[in-house]
């Protein structure tokens, strides 16, 4: 674990997790993008809540969407750094 | 510290995503060796079906970064499971009218059974992953949200 993240963790400074909105979900809130703040311990689960609080319109997405961590599908579960980038993908649909 | 504009593997292709026709006759040079004699080509298309009303367009959009990378996973895949395969796709964003190309991917192989296989992993794997989504536009203009009904291969 690098030195910044060690003095983050100790000093209890939250982190900054960019969301990113796609497709209905970017229409529903009116923006494609969002910066959370969250404690050092946060998961993604965690990012979805704050961001369905934060955003305009934030509780008409859904609980539990489809989202990437770092252009990687990702679950609920998984620990969140600072400077990550979350995605809240619709239903994919591509092809 | 994670680098996200980063993380192409060395090797990528050039962009998998475009915004105009896709052009059948590149990807299949791109392909084409004197070695490899099975070519499978799936092309998919803005379809307008008997219940889909009066749809005059699809408009493609993408989480581009993680499409790119997902291609080069898939792709990556493909190679790992058929290493003789020379496989491409293109995906065209933006507004798409009916009957016109939305994806093609293209497989070569020394003999047809994996080019057969190659081409259908990546078209099925891509429907399941890729972060694409498409919006029907109707004729009177107006605009909705079109949802895949794939629930597993063969839809």
């Amino acid at each position: 674990m690098y030195l910044h993240d060690r003095l983050s963790k100790a000093n209890g400074s939250m982190i900054s997790v960019r969301c990113r909105l796609f497709a209905q979900y970017a229409e529903i809130v009116g923006r494609d993008e969002l910066t959370v703040k969250l404690p050092p311990e946060a998961t993604v689960g965690d990012a979805v809540c704050k961001l369905r609080e934060q955003a305009p319109h934030g509780e008409l997405l859904p609980e539990r969407p489809l989202v990437a961590l770092n252009q990687v599908h990702a679950l609920p579960d998984q620990p969140l750094q600072d400077g990550d980038e979350l995605a809240l993908l619709p239903p994919v649909a591509g092809g | 510290m994670n680098w996200p504009c980063c993380r192409r593997s060395p090797g990528a292709e050039v962009s998998r995503l475009v915004r105009g026709p896709i052009d059948i006759a590149e990807l299949t040079q791109a392909v084409s060796d004197s070695h490899l004699g099975g070519t499978t080509l799936f092309v998919g298309s803005v379809r307008r079906g008997p219940d889909d009303g009066p749809v005059i367009a699809i408009e493609y959009s993408a989480y581009d970064e993680m499409a790119e990378a997902e291609f080069d996973r898939i792709l990556a895949e493909a190679t790992l499971r058929w290493p003789a395969a020379r496989v491409k796709v293109r995906h065209r964003l933006g507004r798409i009218p009916v009957g016109e190309a939305s994806i093609a991917v293209i497989a070569a192989s020394p003999h047809r059974a994996d080019a057969f296989a190659a081409c259908r992993y990546v078209i099925e794997e891509m429907k399941q992953r890729v972060p694409i989504w498409k919006k029907e536009i109707l004729q009177d203009g107006a605009e909705r949200w079109r949802a895949d009904h794939t629930a597993g291969y063969g839809s």
